[in-house]
């Protein structure tokens, strides 16, 4: 048995003053999938935020439990959200090459369909290359995991399949992805989450 | 990590310098402009110009400083740079110190350029001149790092930049008093407190900016 590369215990996630999920146990071996479904507003986002460590789990004192929610994953994190992280007026080549200077990887363009777009600046990218953008991003900076907010957004059928079989890839290479999409996602033995169904 | 911090002092000095952000060209114009004003304002009177000249300078220098703070943190905040930065491990702290520097290499230098030219605008003397140019140059700095210090808290806010420009004022004043006023006492004890406040706010910017972009993350 591995070790397993995501356990997160006890999250609570609290929006303003509503609360919006918890308690949420997770436990990823490698090569898992994990896809967050839900309405609009049940926390999807706060989940994959929470999960990149960029929003701290809430501390729900006398909710059943008192421990604080834990998070811990073995291997590195490549976050995938609205927003592309990519310089607008440069264009996307150099905005890439900013992010290969700093990660080492490289993005592959040509298999993303970028590669008659690295001499635009980013600005006049459609919504659905900008995502093709983040996803070069996402790939060149070579961190084991995966989180993926709705990926699917903006993106044609192609782009759909492309999506799915880079996910795929880095699953069969050990890595855990963690998609939170209100489409549908071909994910062979992905365990979903409907977030109502951990009502606070 | 060095490499990374490198990445990230170029980008943010392209971005300052000649980029966007255009954080040199405004502020050393706005300086020049005020310069240029004072005579036309207070008459051509040339020993009242070069005995306040100095402190105008130093007005000029403040209000420059703070045109470009809307610019400074907020942008990148939006992009979703800082979470990207984040998740690779490199802390906010880092990243603001570089940023202090990046900010402070975009204004700093160019204002003590445009300070000669302002001085001959001005008709300071040699004395002053010099004792001008050291007080930008120890003075500066503290300017910068309260710069990103204000831009990062008030980065998100509405109206964040005309806040800006009022929380950096009152913050500022002990830069202004004490290098405004080596001018007057001609001593080099002013110069040294200027750098002390500097430094203090070097200090500072950092751990205050950092947990600021932090906490904006709500």
């Amino acid at each position: 048995m591995q070790a397993a590369a995501l356990t997160a215990w006890e999250l609570f996630c609290r929006r303003g003053d509503r609360l919006l999920f918890g308690p949420l146990d997770l436990c990823l071996e490698p090569g898992a999938a994990l896809h967050l479904t839900g309405p609009n507003g049940i926390g999807k986002t706060s989940l994959i935020r929470m999960l990149a460590g960029l929003l701290r789990p809430f501390v729900a004192y006398g909710m059943g439990s008192s421990a604080m929610g834990s998070i811990t994953w073995q291997g590195t994190l490549a976050l995938l959200d609205e927003r592309p992280a990519l310089d607008q007026h440069l264009p996307l080549g150099k905005a890439l090459a900013f992010w290969h200077g700093i990660d080492g990887g490289r993005a592959p363009a040509e298999r993303l369909g970028l590669a008659h777009l690295l001499d635009v600046p980013v600005r006049y990218l459609s919504t659905g290359q900008k995502k093709r953008a983040a996803l070069a991003r996402v790939i060149g900076q070579g961190a084991d995991h995966w989180l993926l907010d709705e990926p699917l957004n903006g993106l044609d059928r192609d782009g759909v399949a492309l999506v799915e079989d880079l996910i795929a890839e880095r699953r069969a290479q050990g890595g855990v992805v963690v998609i939170a999409s209100h489409q549908p996602v071909e994910l062979p033995g992905a365990q979903t989450i409907d977030l109502r169904d951990h009502p606070a | 990590m060095s490499g990374a911090l490198l990445s990230i002092l170029h980008r943010d000095l392209s971005l300052l310098l000649f980029g966007r952000r255009n954080a040199t060209v405004l502020p050393v114009l706005f300086f020049l402009a005020v310069a240029m004003l004072f005579p036309f304002a207070v008459g051509p009177d040339a020993q009242l110009l070069a005995r306040t000249g100095g402190g105008v300078i130093w007005v000029a220098a403040l209000l420059a400083a703070i045109l470009p703070l809307d610019r400074l943190i907020e942008p990148d905040i939006e992009l979703g740079m800082f979470d990207q930065w984040t998740l690779r491990g490199i802390s906010e702290e880092w990243i603001v110190a570089v940023r202090v520097l990046a900010h402070w290499l975009s204004f700093g230098p160019p204002l003590m350029l445009a300070s000669l030219i302002a001085a001959g605008l001005l008709g300071l003397d040699g004395t002053t001149l010099r004792t001008v140019e050291i007080g930008l140059l120890v003075g500066t700095p503290g300017l910068a790092a309260l710069g990103v210090t204000v831009a990062a808290l008030t980065a998100g806010l509405r109206g964040g930049a005309a806040l800006a420009g009022l929380l950096v004022i009152p913050l500022a004043v002990p830069l202004l008093i004490f290098g405004a006023g080596s001018l007057s006492t001609g001593g080099e004890g002013g110069l040294a407190l200027t750098g002390a406040v500097s430094l203090v706010l070097l200090a500072i910017a950092p751990f205050a900016a950092g947990a600021a972009i932090r906490s904006s993350r709500g």
